[in-house]
Formats: structure tokens, C-alpha cells, sequence
């Protein structure tokens, strides 16, 4: 007997009344969770979309953040007594993003994005990637600005002593740097980003925590679908931290090349 | 070719630099020393518009390089600089830590800037470290690196800020000699240095600083021997 047919027989003496031991029991709940119809590759796909969603996100997290940082240190590295009014102006809106995003939930930024700004959309998933992505962006921004500050102004200005302009000097010496010291942190942003995903389900993105409640509305049981998607989240978070610490111990041998 | 007039820098109420007048002239040597917090490194610092001026004018090559519209990129291009902690770029090899800025700043090809790379680094006998990393390099190394990369720029004047200050006591006279070098080729030097020996034999004119001001100056060998001002009097019998 396979486990289809196993699954079959004991659900079929459930119908009849009768009462199976809790393994038993606890067999029929795990395949109905995941296994039933396939439902596996329901989870499967919830994974790659996560995936997806954590990466787009975080690219736009990171494209954002840099932006956002590097004018915000241009305007506030400016020689005294030089006062550029667009990059004042520029300076006041990556201000009021970054207080606007930091200031308010990720999941009524969600709302708001799904329900207000995108709500003739139909494209849920790609919705919430951008509200993850615009969320993204204004911790990444703080932490890249923590990074170009904690490079050595000595850095800077031996690029601008050799005619280096602003903008070479940032592009090849400052940002490198900055990068390498601010990859842990960025890799923190990662896991958080993963996890937030699951924001998405609340507009109806379809990731792998809406795979488990698909499966819990259809089965009348959450209990395997959501202890189920907890420990994916958890293993994978496991792996990333993992690949983290190894790539953070490669960077740091670098160092003493 | 450098003319400075009535240079003041204040930060916030400190007065750094109090209207210095000074002129530096094609070819000379300067070497500028007084006792910490005396406005030498400010000074130099202003030179080149690292420090902006709090009030006066700068002039280099009879142009105004505190006017608000100067390109003050195209000058420090005429302007190289070392500074005591060296500031090599970590993340690049030797040999792109010289071309990075002729290539970049348009100067030269990236052939053209290898070539000019190789030359100087045989010239400084590093010529085997253009692929290594300056973490790999000793503080002596680095610093002649240091001045290899400025003079990759082909400047018009060079701009020293306590080059061998961060340097172990073996390594000093590497550097020194670097610059000596420099010197005989009739290289226009601005030196802020503790190094009394170098000052005496390299420099054509000493200025010597004391509370943002040339206290006194002159060639090393009135200087050294008969110091006029009572604060350079006390300087070098504290330092000779």
C-alpha cells in the first residue's frame, strides 16, 4: 500500500466515525496539508515567488537607498558657503521619504499601496514588491550613508587632491569601500525583507504564506499550513544567515591579504 | 606661482590662520614647521582648497582659485599632494591606485598611464609591487606610493603634509630620499615636516609658524643659526 492509497483507506474510516490514533491522526492532517492533489507544488511555487519578490525588492531597496544616501551625504558635505538649491530640494525629499516610510507600518504601507496608489491593478504580487522595495529603500538608504561615513575622509580627499571630481571619487574610491563595510547590515536587510514578503498575502499577493492559507481554506485545518510555511521561513533564514557568515569570513580574509 | 593674500580659516570662533600673506615662488623649496596647532597643515590644507578659506584670496599661476566659479578640480590636477597617513585606496592594486586619476581625469590613455606608472615606480625601486594591494606594502612603501601617485598627475607644484610623521624610524629616510630626489629635479615643494634635518638641507626658505601666523622665515641657514623671533628661539631649542 503507497501512501495515496494509505491516506485514502484512513480518511475513509474517519467518514465512517470511527476515531484513529493520534499518529494516524497526525498522518492524514500532514498529507492532507501538503501532499493531497499536488499541494506541494503549491508551496513550491510560494518559495520561488518569495524568492522573486525578496530579490526585486531588495534591488530596488538597494537602487533607492544608494540614491538616497549619496545625496543626502553630497548635501551635507557641501563646502560651506556653497549652496546648491536643487540639492537642497533633493535633500528635502529623500528626507521626507525616509521619515514618511521608517515613520509608518510596513502593512499600512501595503494597504495603502494595494488599495489607494495601485488600485486599479490586478497584479498583486508586483504591487507588493514595490511597496517592499519603497520600504527597503529607506533602511538601506540609512545604512549606505552609515557606510560612506564610516569610510576615512583621508579616502576622499586624496581622490579630490588628484582632480578626481565629486562623482569619480564617490563611483571608485568612496562607494567600494563603503559597500564592503555595510555588507553585513545589508544582509540583515535581506532576511528582514524575506520575512516581510509575507506582508503580501494581505492584498492578495500570491507568496508562500497565501500558499498555506489557500490550502487551509480548502482543507478546514491551518494548524499543518502554517506550522509548514514557519518552518520554511525558518530553515531558509537558517541557510541565509549561514551563507552570510561565510561570505562576511571571505571578505575579512581579504582584508589581510 | 603660488600668491596667497590676507588668508584667514576659522572654525566656529578658532581662529586657524590669521591673514597670512605670502608668496611662493616657481622652483622653491618651502618648508614649513612651528609646534603643534600652529595653523602648518591648515595652511598647507588651503593651498589646495581642502580647507575653504575663511576670508582672503588665493592665487595660483596668477589665477584665483578662491573665486566661486573656478574649477577647483582642473587646479588640484596642477597640485599633488601626500599626506602623513598616506590614503592609498585599499581596494585597488598599486599600479591602478597611479593610473585611476590621469586615466580618469582624462590626462592620459590607460597605456599611456601604465607606462607613466611603471616608469615612476622603477624610479622609487617598487617597480615589483604594481600588482599587489597597499595592505601587502610597509608604511615606507606606501608613502613613496603615495608620492608616485601625485606625481602620476604630472602637478606643477607638490604639496606635502608630514609625509614621514606616521612613518617607523627606519622607514623614514626612504621617504626622504624620495623627496630629496624631487627636489634636485627642480620640483616646486610646499613641506610641512618635523624632520629639522631634511628642512635644513632640502628647503630654499623656511617659514615657521606660531598661532596662525609666519612668525618668521628664511633660508635654512640664517633660520637654523640665528632664529630672530623669541618663539622660534624656543622652538628649535626644544626640537635641535
Amino acid at each position: 500500500m503507497n501512501w495515496a492509497e494509505l491516506y485514502q483507506a484512513l480518511t475513509a474510516q474517519i467518514t465512517a466515525g470511527e476515531t484513529l490514533p493520534w499518529y494516524q491522526d497526525l498522518f492524514v492532517n500532514f498529507y492532507k496539508a501538503f501532499l493531497e492533489g499536488g499541494r506541494w507544488e503549491l508551496y513550491a511555487s510560494g518559495v520561488l515567488t518569495t524568492l522573486e519578490v525578496t530579490i526585486l525588492a531588495l534591488i530596488m531597496g538597494v537602487i533607492l537607498g544608494v540614491l538616497v544616501a549619496v545625496i543626502r551625504t553630497a548635501h551635507d558635505q557641501q563646502r560651506p558657503g556653497r549652496h546648491n538649491v536643487v540639492l537642497a530640494a533633493l535633500n528635502a525629499v529623500c528626507k521626507a521619504y525616509t521619515t514618511i516610510i521608517r515613520g509608518t507600518p510596513m502593512i499600512v504601507q501595503m494597504l495603502i499601496m494595494g488599495s489607494i496608489v495601485f488600485a486599479s491593478s490586478r497584479n498583486y504580487t508586483m504591487i507588493g514588491t514595490i511597496a517592499l522595495g519603497i520600504n527597503s529603500g529607506a533602511y538601506v538608504a540609512e545604512i549606505v550613508r552609515g557606510g560612506l561615513m564610516s569610510v576615512d575622509v583621508g579616502q576622499s580627499e586624496a581622490g579630490r587632491s588628484l582632480g578626481l571630481g565629486y562623482v569619480d571619487t564617490m563611483r571608485f574610491i568612496v562607494i567600494p569601500q563603503a559597500f564592503k563595510n555595510i555588507l553585513p547590515a545589508l544582509g540583515n536587510e535581506f532576511i528582514t525583507l524575506f520575512k516581510d514578503t509575507a506582508l503580501i498575502t494581505t492584498i492578495g499577493g500570491k507568496e508562500l504564506l497565501y500558499a498555506a492559507q489557500a490550502v487551509g481554506a480548502k482543507t478546514y485545518a491551518v494548524m499543518f499550513p502554517y506550522l509548514g510555511v514557519a518552518v520554511i521561513y525558518l530553515v531558509m533564514v537558517m541557510i541565509f544567515t549561514w551563507l552570510q557568515g561565510k561570505l562576511e569570513r571571505r571578505l575579512r580574509e581579504s582584508d589581510r591579504r | 606661482m603660488i600668491d596667497v593674500k590676507n588668508l584667514t580659516k576659522s572654525f566656529g570662533d578658532h581662529v586657524v590662520l590669521n591673514d597670512i600673506t605670502e608668496s611662493i615662488r616657481e622652483g622653491e623649496k618651502v618648508v614649513i614647521i612651528g609646534p603643534s596647532g600652529s595653523g602648518k597643515s591648515t595652511f598647507l590644507r588651503c593651498l589646495n582648497l581642502l580647507e575653504t578659506p575663511s576670508a582672503g584670496q588665493i592665487f595660483f599661476d596668477g589665477e584665483e582659485i578662491t573665486a566661486p566659479k573656478v574649477n577647483i578640480d582642473a587646479v588640484r590636477r596642477k597640485m599633488g599632494m601626500v599626506f602623513q597617513h598616506f590614503n592609498l585606496f585599499p581596494n585597488m592594486t598599486i599600479r591602478k591606485n597611479i593610473t585611476l586619476a590621469p586615466v580618469r581625469t582624462k590626462l592620459m590613455s590607460q597605456a599611456e598611464a601604465d607606462d607613466t606608472a611603471t616608469t615612476l615606480l622603477r624610479r622609487v625601486g617598487l617597480e615589483e609591487k604594481a600588482d599587489a594591494y597597499p595592505s601587502q606594502l610597509s608604511g615606507g612603501q606606501k608613502q613613496r606610493i603615495a608620492i608616485v601617485r601625485a606625481l602620476a598627475m604630472k602637478p606643477k607644484v607638490m604639496l606635502f603634509d608630514e609625509p614621514t610623521s606616521a612613518l617607523d624610524p627606519e622607514m623614514v629616510g626612504e621617504v626622504l630620499d624620495v623627496m630629496k630626489e624631487l627636489a634636485a629635479e627642480g620640483m616646486t615643494m610646499v613641506v610641512v615636516t618635523h624632520e629639522m634635518g631634511f628642512a635644513r638641507e632640502v628647503g630654499s626658505r623656511i617659514f615657521f609658524m606660531d598661532g596662525g601666523t609666519i612668525a618668521e622665515q628664511g633660508t635654512p641657514e640664517a633660520f637654523f643659526a640665528h632664529p630672530q623671533n623669541p618663539r622660534s628661539q624656543e622652538f628649535l631649542s626644544k626640537v635641535l
